[in-house]
């Protein structure tokens, strides 16, 4: 093979050259930090040892949401959703392992865990929304969605990394459907409706502080001395005794993605539980911090355009010295 | 009549051939599948699901399709931007693929949209969200589709009576387009990258990485360049059209593929090892497969190109072009959806009607491009010599 190694070496820099520039102005990429708590952000707590796995919460979302039933057996007797969907904010899942006879053990016993959605402090769905349809209100944090003003891209659907949002399909009309801690109740003065119909205080409602505060408490208890347990909100006094389980230090929401308004505690790990295991770091914190690197106040685009403005018309100059007439 | 750039005259020829009502015929299946999502939703035409949002029509018609449109782009860099005038018989061919590209994937855009009665909405103040990728990826493309339109305007302009006395005007500011033209590719072509970085780990690692937006604007330059010199030697063949004065700038252009190629390679494998994801090439299964290839196919031109007598041969640079192309493609292919694993239980491929859909705008698009060159005056007419025609009969 007769190559040219000049030639080839020349073209190999020229190239290089200009990657290598860009890739230089996309290092100092890591910029942005994970977002702040909101000042009076709200959120869920839910405590897998306290959960019987009765659902009244996947029924009290539906009716509170007016969403209708999700079948997935042939008889379409009830509803029985397999996962969140657009017809299904919130469910139950049950981890089971070897005989599953103990409850809150990781070997040859079972746990319960809920799924909707984290409430994230720096949310992927909020930062990729195009058209600002998916927002997080400044003092509550609640991640709420206006179909009015959505276009139907589904970016949230594909960013979230837990895979929250859902689009519907079967329709012409299709909206996201996703767990918005029940905002249109709290406007009214009412908890979630899932805090709310919760027999045990496995979903407990209540302002962060008061669930970090939670939280410590229940981190500081000794397992199997006499606990106390609150239903519905922390600082409800509606209380409940039950001897305190061996928790997990890790509170999953605590750290994850930057931080969630609904947190978790349980005795199983909560890969176990099929919780995703995140980084601390918020993901819009990478992609924001790209693009505001490239593009704060368009400066730099605006640079790049001026250059480019004289160098086309000094080609359009050249063209009209030999007129081609 | 004195126009402007005389040596621009359309092909002429027959408008129905076999080619084109295949063409006709595959566009129009695709119209009466896109009516049937309107009504239906996407769900009745697609395999769109929620682990999988985002199918082959973002994949293919969006991402791919306007790489594959961005002739039009790497030829206003060399000929204008670096003001090489021996490439400016190439620009308006490449603009006119460029703005057929970008405006059916506007278009196809629309359609995957679930409310795109909405769509307005990217242009009001109050809703627009500059730190989604999306926006800047929308409103660069729209204004790009009609910054390509006013830079092949000339070509339009000439042809219509009424308009004629404007073109000299029109030329003067062309230059602002011009750059413009330059600037905003620049900008969304790499936001394309981008848009997959606020995913995380929900992309392999052998495709997520801070670069992405730095590895898919130069592969999609580099494509530019390739559907140039791909459409250069297609175009000779099916007019049997001389490219005989062309060579030479599709040598120098296959030239410039090489460089990038090379530095996209060190910059691909670079990033794998400073991630200390090297392993990840040769254990992830299906993942590797599609890794590898993309890798074998960036790597052909590179090869193919280091020999003279390649990049003199029509063979050689349609070769070394295509095998780009399908990189270039494969990538996009390989980063939007087989990188994507959002959790258990989801699968996609897309449904026969999803494809034809695809297949129809790429009909689409060919059969315009047809009519446009037979009609308008884009290719460059090179005065034949009897010994040219002879020789072009030959091949
Ligand atoms: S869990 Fe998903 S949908 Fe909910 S706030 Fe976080 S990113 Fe958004
Ligand atoms: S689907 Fe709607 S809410 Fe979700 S990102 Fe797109 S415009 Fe925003
Ligand atoms: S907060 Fe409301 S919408 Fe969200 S899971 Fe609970 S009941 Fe459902």
């Amino acid at each position: 093979m007769a190559v040219n190694r000049r030639d080839f070496l020349k073209g190999a820099a020229g190239g290089g050259a200009a990657l290598a520039t860009a890739a230089v102005a996309t290092a100092p990429a890591q910029a942005r930090e994970n977002k702040p708590m909101p000042p009076n952000a709200v959120g869920l707590l839910y405590d897998s040892t306290l959960c019987i796995g009765c659902k009244a919460c996947v029924a009290g979302c539906k009716e509170a949401n007016d969403l209708p039933p999700d079948f997935n057996t042939a008889e379409q007797l009830w509803d029985t959703p397999i996962d969140i969907g657009p017809k299904t904010f919130n469910v139950i899942k049950l981890y089971a392992s070897g005989t599953a006879e103990h409850k809150d053990q990781e070997e040859n016993g079972f746990a319960f865990v809920k799924k909707s959605c984290m409430h994230c402090v720096d949310p992927s769905c909020v930062s990729v929304c195009p058209v600002s349809a998916m927002t997080k209100d400044p003092q509550t944090g609640i991640v709420g969605y206006d179909p009015d003003i959505c276009i139907g891209c589904r970016y949230c659907v594909l960013s979230c990394p837990f895979g929250v949002p859902q689009a519907e399909y079967d329709t012409p009309t299709p909206k996201i459907k996703k767990c918005e801690m029940c905002r249109h109740r709290q406007a009214e003065g009412k908890i979630p409706a899932c805090a709310e119909v919760c027999p045990t205080g496995a979903t407990v409602f209540g302002p962060i502080a008061a669930i970090d505060a939670e939280i410590a408490r229940r981190r500081a208890m000794v397992p199997g001395e006499t606990a106390t347990f609150e239903r519905r909100t922390l600082g409800s006094g509606d209380v409940h005794e039950k001897a305190a389980p061996k928790y997990l230090e890790h509170v999953y929401g605590e750290k994850e993605v930057g931080g969630t308004q609904f947190r978790f505690m349980s005795s199983v790990e909560f890969e176990k539980l099929g919780m995703p295991a995140l980084r601390d770091k918020s993901y819009p914190s990478d992609s924001e911090g790209i693009q505001h690197t490239l593009y704060s106040g368009m400066i730099a685009p605006a640079v790049v355009f001026a250059g480019l403005v004289w160098a086309a018309k000094r080609a359009s100059h050249v063209e009209d010295e030999h007129p081609e007439e | 009549m004195a126009p402007f750039h005389q040596e621009h005259e359309p092909l002429g020829g027959k408008l129905v051939t076999k080619t084109t009502v295949v063409c006709a015929i595959l566009a129009l299946i695709a119209a009466f599948l896109l009516a049937k999502r309107m009504v239906l939703g996407l769900g009745s035409v697609t395999n769109l699901n929620n682990g999988f949002p985002w199918g082959i029509w973002i994949a293919y018609d969006v991402v791919i399709g306007t790489a594959f449109a961005c002739g039009g782009y790497a030829m206003a860099l060399v000929c204008y931007i670096l003001n090489k005038g021996e490439y400016h018989p190439l620009v308006r061919p490449a603009l006119l693929a460029s703005c057929f590209g970008y405006t059916l994937g506007g278009v196809s855009i629309l359609f995957d949209l679930g409310r795109w009665w909405n769509a307005w909405h990217i242009l009001v103040p109050q809703y627009m969200q500059p730190n989604s990728v999306m926006f800047e990826v929308a409103l660069c493309v729209m204004s790009y589709i009609l910054v390509l339109w006013i830079e092949f305007s000339p070509a339009i302009v000439s042809k219509v009576p009424a308009l004629r006395p404007h073109k000299r005007k029109l030329e003067k500011t062309l230059f602002v387009f011009v750059a413009l033209g330059c600037l905003l590719p620049t900008m969304h072509q790499s936001s394309l990258g981008t848009l997959l970085v606020v995913l995380g780990y929900q992309i392999h690692p052998l495709w997520q990485t801070p670069l992405l937006p730095v590895l898919f604007l130069s592969s999609a330059i580099c494509m530019g360049f390739s559907i140039v010199v791909f459409e250069a030697v297609l175009g000779s063949a099916g007019f049997k059209r001389s490219i005989k004065h062309e060579m030479p700038q599709l040598a120098k252009i296959a030239r410039i593929v090489q460089g990038f190629m090379v530095a996209y390679l060190v910059l691909r494998f670079g990033d794998l090892i400073v991630r200390g994801e090297l392993g990840a090439v040769f254990n992830s299964g299906l993942r590797s497969l599609m890794f590898l290839i993309e890798i074998v196919l960036f790597a052909t031109p590179i090869v193919l190109f280091s020999k003279q007598s390649n990049r003199d041969s029509r063979k050689g640079l349609f070769i070394g072009a295509v095998a780009m192309l399908l990189g270039g493609a494969l990538y996009r292919l390989d980063a939007f959806l087989v990188a994507y694993d959002t959790g258990p239980g989801w699968h996609y491929f897309p449904s026969v009607s999803e494809l034809m859909v695809t297949f129809g705008i790429i009909a689409a698009e060919v059969l315009l491009y047809i009519v446009f060159v037979r009609k308008l005056p884009v290719f460059y007419t090179h005065k034949l010599t009897a010994e040219d025609l002879a020789a072009a009969h030959e091949k």
